[in-house]
């Protein structure tokens, strides 16, 4: 049954998607902060997870593990040293700043690792499938749709049951009253930063798997997951897995057309919910 | 006491005069110019004319678009269907690489101005991106790998009599020609900006920008300014992109369509210069020029200085170099404010 | 023994000048009121304070230390609470987690806990798990209230609590703060409300364009003279 099977690798792919939006969906939740770098901060998380696995000779989710820690210190300078400086009502000079990162990460990238494609070797489980009658699902996307639950799972248990989750939640709705109540708004979004950059490593590490990647791929994966962070709508991680769906879904079929025409419907689907719903399916009440 | 109203200033005098030098100079430069310095004046002018457009959507109507890629990419396939499908004139043909551009922003601002900031950013860099994957399709035009002009089109429009003007070749007439509309459209885009901004919309469009609900109070249509903005930048963008593509002769949706090309070195230009500023733009390309001539041999490296130089720029210099200048010396040359003088300044 | 005090405290917005040398003093156990006009400079006094304004270190001291300088956050963890004017509650936190927020930077055993903050407020323990602003105006005070007790602080700045809010519930509002005063929180109020400021306060201090103009102890201040410095001799 071709459309059942399409749709499922279409739900699956919107798995891949929603790792890739869920640390955005985070900072732009708390900060409205817009990172156009974060495609090409997966990409670097990517080339460090290689770089593990080649010098240490260890399995990949074994070096993502290695890698978080690193992600997570670089993200939580990266906050504090330069996107804290430009936080503020002006859109422009962090969507600046960020560009510039992006094309600053791009190039080093491309010095540093050349212009090759390069993979991270899965071993076994890249071709391992699952029959499960009326379809069969690749073990590898079927792991990369469960890590996105996981993962939003577990940034909503952070979010909505620990005490560092409500203050990223009240410093995202009023920094200057957070500050009374003995938050470092500061020291809050460095941490958010960090956290977003852990999540990313794990993107980055089913994307090194899935296919091959070399260093300009970053803006596009920004694109998928701004489009996933849309479509939820601000402030919803849930959301974000919904809008990660619609574009793996649209995508998929629209590949089953034609080829060229998987990442066009993508971003078609993107503008069609964009025109009925302008803030998203799952917006918060206020904004 | 009366009062008059002072628009002009004895440094814009004085600059204005230079500028109307500078354009005769440039007019009659091809005659004992290099054609490199020529082919360098070409991209210098036609960036100018992108910068100029982006400035006048981000830094003064405050429409932050990632997509005016889109625009650059529509007027330079109208210009090659035109040649290419009905054996249109490619000169002339840039008219319509305008009209094209500005056909499709009309549903392009429709869909986008239900946005805001970021969601507004990244809306129009999406639909760019179709843009671009629809032209890919199109196998008539060459599909994903592209096209070139037909060798009937480079006698183009004032080639033959630039040939014998000056003595030169095809291909250094073509230069020429080409060089001449550059520098017309880069005047043009320039000259009409500031009648823009100082007629009665532009002291709107400056209302809206500092104090949005203030302006709308006092009957500013917010709505009616957003639209012009967007449709007349579609418009000068679509022209600009027409007329690159017709000096590189070949297009590929990857090159038309591109994000760094066109929009993120644009964007680099408009801050690294001054947004929200003429003078600014001017100052961002001829810093563009000189650090692609000095540093283009390292490759990766020169792109990381550029953005470097917009990351320190933006933290430490948000008006970038013309802002900082300007507010040192309080110099303006094209000044848009309108002075009030009493009496005895007069 | 004075717990908190300006000493010619200045503040700036930008290039205008808010406060332009004010002296209050806090003694502890003390219950002081601010009252003044609109634009007076009393918010700007509590966020000076409070911290969310910075000014010259020794402008404000508190138990002996120079504070003017510290950020709130700072402020806060030393046992400065303010309810902010506005009340600006959390939208995205529930009534309970607005009050639990409130410990964030100060977790010190004391009189208030959640369960102490909700028999004082009976009504906020029923709507506990509502958004902290889908509650009527005297409710969400009562939380701003509450959250900057959790903290058990030993300064307490109220801004304006009665704002917006009908006479009822400004009366069961007040009627909280002998409990208050009684868990060993010294308060400043400030009021645009004077008869219920006279009724709370032993000093009084009157704030016109940035400039305390009366103080005093209630019972010494005639009408006559508040009148004058709340809105100024010629008004």
């Amino acid at each position: 049954m071709i459309w059942l099977d399409t749709i499922v690798q279409g739900i699956l792919l919107g798995g891949l998607y929603a790792l890739f939006a869920a640390g955005l969906s985070l900072v732009f939740g708390i900060m409205r902060l817009v990172n156009l770098a974060h495609g090409d901060l997966i990409v670097m998380a990517a080339y460090l997870i290689l770089t593990v696995v080649s010098v240490l000779g260890i399995n990949p989710f074994l070096a993502a593990l290695i890698a978080m820690p690193i992600m997570f210190a670089l993200g939580w300078l990266l906050q504090r040293i330069v996107l804290n400086r430009v936080l503020g009502d002006d859109i422009l000079p962090p969507l600046l700043v960020t560009f510039g990162l992006s094309i600053v990460l791009q190039n080093a990238l491309l010095e540093g690792f050349s212009a090759d494609s390069q993979r991270v070797s899965g071993g076994a489980l890249e071709t391992a499938s699952w029959n499960l009658g009326p379809v069969t699902v690749g073990i590898m996307p079927l792991l990369t749709f469960a890590s996105a639950i996981l993962v939003i799972v577990a940034l909503n248990q952070l979010f909505y049951r620990t005490a560092l989750g409500r203050a990223f939640r009240a410093t995202s709705d009023d920094p200057v009253t957070a500050s009374l109540m003995g938050i470092k708004p500061a020291g809050v979004f460095a941490m958010a930063t960090g956290i977003a950059m852990i999540v990313v490593t794990i993107a980055a590490l089913y994307l090194g798997m899935r296919a091959n990647f070399d260093p300009t791929v970053g803006p596009a994966r920004l694109l998928y997951a701004f489009e996933a962070v849309i479509i939820g709508g601000l402030g919803s991680l849930w959301g974000t897995l919904a809008g990660g769906i619609i574009i793996g879904v649209a995508q998929t079929l629209g590949a089953s057309i034609s080829p060229e025409w998987q990442i066009l419907a993508g971003h078609v689907a993107f503008l069609v919910v964009l025109l009925i719903k302008p803030r998203g399916l799952f917006p918060r009440a206020f904004d | 006491m009366a009062y008059q109203v002072q628009p002009r200033t004895r440094t814009s005098q004085i600059a204005g005069a230079l500028a109307v030098g500078l354009v005769i100079l440039g007019i009659i430069l091809p005659v004992f110019a290099s054609r490199t310095l020529i082919q360098d004046l070409f991209f210098i002018l036609s960036i100018l004319t992108l910068a100029q457009f982006w400035n006048l959507l981000a830094g003064y109507g405050g429409l932050v678009s990632v997509g005016q890629q889109a625009f650059v990419g529509l007027g330079a396939y109208a210009m090659f269907g035109a040649v290419i499908l009905w054996g249109m004139d490619p000169v002339p043909a840039l008219i319509l690489s305008g009209v094209i551009a500005t056909i499709v922003a009309v549903p392009t601002a429709f869909f986008a101005f239900r946005l805001y900031g970021a969601y507004f950013a990244i809306g129009t860099w999406v639909v760019a991106e179709v843009v671009r994957l629809s032209f890919a399709t199109w196998k008539t035009l060459g599909g994903g790998t592209g096209t070139s002009l037909p060798r009937t089109a480079s006698d183009f429009w004032g080639t033959a009599w630039v040939a014998s003007l000056f003595d030169v070749r095809a291909a250094a007439a073509r230069d020429i020609v080409t060089y001449w509309l550059a520098l017309a459209l880069a005047v043009a885009t320039i000259g009409g900006i500031y009648a823009l901004l100082r007629s009665k919309r532009g002291l709107a469009l400056a209302a809206l920008r500092d104090n949005f609900q203030a302006a709308k109070s006092v009957g500013v249509d917010a709505q009616q300014l957003k639209w012009l903005v967007f449709l007349v930048a579609a418009f000068g963008t679509g022209i600009a992109g027409g007329l690159i593509y017709l000096q590189k002769s070949r297009i590929s949706p990857d090159a038309a369509f591109s994000v760094t090309d066109w929009t993120a070195y644009v964007i680099f230009i408009v801050v690294i210069g001054g947004i929200g500023t003429i003078e600014g733009p001017i100052i961002g390309v001829l810093v563009f020029w000189a650090l692609q001539n000095t540093l283009s041999d390292f490759g990766s490296w020169y792109l990381m200085i550029l953005g470097g130089l917009g990351i320190v720029v933006m933290l430490f210099a948000p008006r970038g170099l013309w802002g900082l200048f300007s507010a040192r010396t309080g110099l303006q040359l094209f000044p848009i404010r309108r002075r009030l003088l009493s009496d005895h300044e007069t | 023994m004075t717990l908190l005090q300006t000493q010619g405290l200045t503040a700036h917005y930008g290039d205008f000048q808010a406060l332009f040398g004010v002296d209050i003093a806090l003694d502890a156990g003390q219950t002081i009121a601010i009252i003044g006009a609109n634009g007076a400079g009393k918010t700007t006094l509590m966020r000076s304070i409070a911290g969310v304004l910075r000014n010259a270190p020794e402008m404000i001291r508190y138990d002996g230390t120079a504070i003017g300088a510290r950020p709130a956050d700072e402020v806060m963890a030393m046992g400065i609470s303010m309810v902010p004017e506005g009340r600006k509650l959390f939208a995205s936190l529930s009534v309970e987690e607005n009050l639990l927020i409130g410990t964030y930077g100060r977790k010190i055993a004391g009189h208030w806990t959640l369960d102490t903050v909700y028999r004082l407020f009976p009504i906020l323990k029923e709507k506990r798990r509502v958004p902290g602003t889908a509650l009527s105006g005297g409710q969400q005070q009562m939380v701003a209230i509450g959250r900057a007790l959790m903290s058990n602080p030993r300064v307490l700045l109220c801004d304006e609590i009665s704002l917006g809010l009908a006479p009822v519930v400004i009366r069961d509002i007040y009627a909280a703060l002998p409990e208050i005063q009684n868990s060993g929180a010294s308060v400043i109020v400030v009021e645009q409300d004077i008869g219920q400021a006279m009724k709370v306060a032993t000093t009084v201090y009157c704030m016109m364009e940035g400039r305390v103009t009366l103080s005093g102890a209630p019972a010494d201040l005639s009408r006559d003279a508040i009148h004058a410095a709340y809105f100024g001799a010629h008004a």
